[in-house]
């Protein structure tokens, strides 16, 4: 019995079955870091007036969550209790000066463009909330797992507000012109072309935009997911 | 519970392993970035002459931005009496720091006072006519932080014909249109920065219609602070480079003539 039970326990340290696939699925849509937590909301305001810089904001946090999730699973044994936090930040912080110090090398425009916003993904709630309420208490498979499927939630509600934001905002999408006068912006109006009356909206490229059209992805994501309704 | 001695076992080996990895990744890159960082700048330089050049900046190699460089772009520093340095001068003004005025902290010199500060000047010849343009260099302050840009004079030292600005931090969709819409910094080129007589009124951003043809472009609705920066910026950046234009406005002149 023992011996079966040693077998079991070594495939499942990279199984994937329905419990990981879970761990994939819930934060992206039943457990959502920013429209059901509400975590990480003050990156999804700032960053998201242009969708290329909403991607490549979510693949570093991607990249930042599924990452320190792995090593504090991994350290979890050994970091003294009493300074977790202040270790947990390390490792983020860690990790979020690689991000910076490799898109500075790699794409110094988008660099340039984040600027600041890279820098503070240390102080995204996500991160430090799934260190917390996971890694510390899972196997480190598990938690990179967990790490990637928040990274994922987070990230795609970044770019479907950022694809909002762009196109009512500046009629672009990924910088191409798809709504509004043909010719490079607004001063033209003299085209007229499919959706050519359309004039880029100022206000929604401005924060409280953001915040309203979170508010209402929050309200289309709880009344069409069952699970969400609160029936209190 | 952990001991204390552990505790500091533990986070001093950390610390320790976390500073080694970064260090050895920001000597390992530093190459990368202070050739990035170059070439963003002279990029930011040939945009305010893209119209010349009749190329997208934006996508040009480093390799093309070096070409164009090192034949086209002739580099001075000169300061506020109009003075040209020579290589010996501008190393001992930045203590060693910088030969030319692509290594220049621009960031430093506007801080210091009027009479110590040195300017870049880049004079563009243009490959077609043989043209010669003068690229100023200008900062300011916008709404959130620091804002610069370059112009580009044609030899009467006078009409715009190309101009870049960039920021550090203007609010994208406001503000930030001083660099990404061309249909607004686009209204810059062929007004003048001297009036008939020959006294300097500067280009200002006004709302509410332009007024005086040569000398005001429309502003950016909602970014109003930045508008102003900008105007702020060219009126006050110009008057640096006032005792050396007034030198080299007459002798261009004559030889158009």
């Amino acid at each position: 019995m023992a011996e079966v039970h040693e077998i079991t326990k070594k495939e499942t340290v990279f199984s994937f079955g329905k419990e990981e696939k879970k761990l994939l699925s819930d934060p992206i849509n039943d457990n959502n870091p920013i429209t059901v937590q509400v975590l990480g909301v003050c990156s999804a305001l700032a960053v998201t007036t242009l969708v290329d810089k909403a991607i490549v904001m979510g693949l570093a946090v991607i990249f930042v969550t599924a990452l320190s999730n792995l090593f504090t699973s991994m350290l979890r044994s050994y970091i003294p209790k009493q300074v977790r936090m202040i270790v947990q930040l390390v490792i983020i912080a860690f990790l979020v000066t690689i991000v910076e110090l490799a898109l500075k090398a790699f794409n110094y425009t988008i660099w340039k463009e984040l600027s600041v916003f890279i820098g503070l993904i240390i102080t995204n709630c996500i991160v430090m909330g799934r260190l917390e309420a996971y890694a510390m208490a899972n196997s480190p498979w598990k938690s990179f797992l967990d790490g990637i499927g928040n990274g994922v939630g987070y990230s795609i509600i970044l770019v479907i507000v950022a694809a909002i934001r762009e196109v009512f905002g500046k009629g672009s999408f990924l910088g191409f012109k798809i709504i509004g006068p043909t010719a490079e912006y607004a001063l033209n109006t003299t085209e007229i072309s499919w959706l050519g009356w359309y004039t880029a909206n100022n206000l929604i490229i401005l924060s409280p935009a953001a915040m309203f059209i979170i508010a209402i992805i929050i309200w289309v994501h709880r009344a069409s997911n069952r699970k969400l309704i609160d029936i209190s | 519970m952990h001991s204390t001695n552990y505790i500091l076992r533990f986070t001093i080996v950390m610390t320790v392993v976390v500073a080694f990895v970064l260090a050895l990744m920001v000597s390992g890159l530093k190459d990368i970035h202070i050739l990035n960082e170059s070439v963003y700048n002279k990029k930011g330089i040939l945009s305010s002459v893209s119209g010349q050049l009749g190329k997208d900046i934006s996508t040009l190699s480093e390799i093309e931005v070096g070409d164009i460089f090192s034949k086209q772009i002739e580099q001075k520093v000169i300061n506020v009496k109009g003075e040209e340095l020579t290589e010996a001068q501008i190393l001992e003004a930045t203590g060693g720091t910088a030969k030319k005025a692509e290594d220049l902290d621009l960031a430093a010199e506007a801080k210091k006072p009027e009479a110590e500060k040195l300017l870049p000047l880049y004079v563009f010849t243009d490959a077609k006519d043989q043209k010669k343009y003068n690229i100023i260099y200008v900062r300011g302050k916008g709404l959130w932080d620091e804002i610069w840009g370059y112009i580009t004079l044609s030899e009467d030292w006078n009409t715009i014909s190309g101009q870049a600005f960039d920021h550090k931090g203007e609010t994208p969709g406001l503000g930030a249109e001083i660099k990404d819409n061309k249909a607004w910094y686009g209204q810059y080129t062929g007004k003048k920065l001297y009036n008939q007589n020959g006294d300097f009124v500067s280009v200002s951003a006004v709302k509410g219609g332009i007024k005086v043809a040569d000398h005001q472009v429309d502003a950016i609705s909602g970014a109003t602070i930045t508008g102003n920066g900008v105007n702020e910026m060219l009126g006050r950046g110009v008057k640096y480079y006032e005792a050396y234009i007034n030198k080299n406005k007459s002798n261009d002149t004559l030889n158009i003539q």
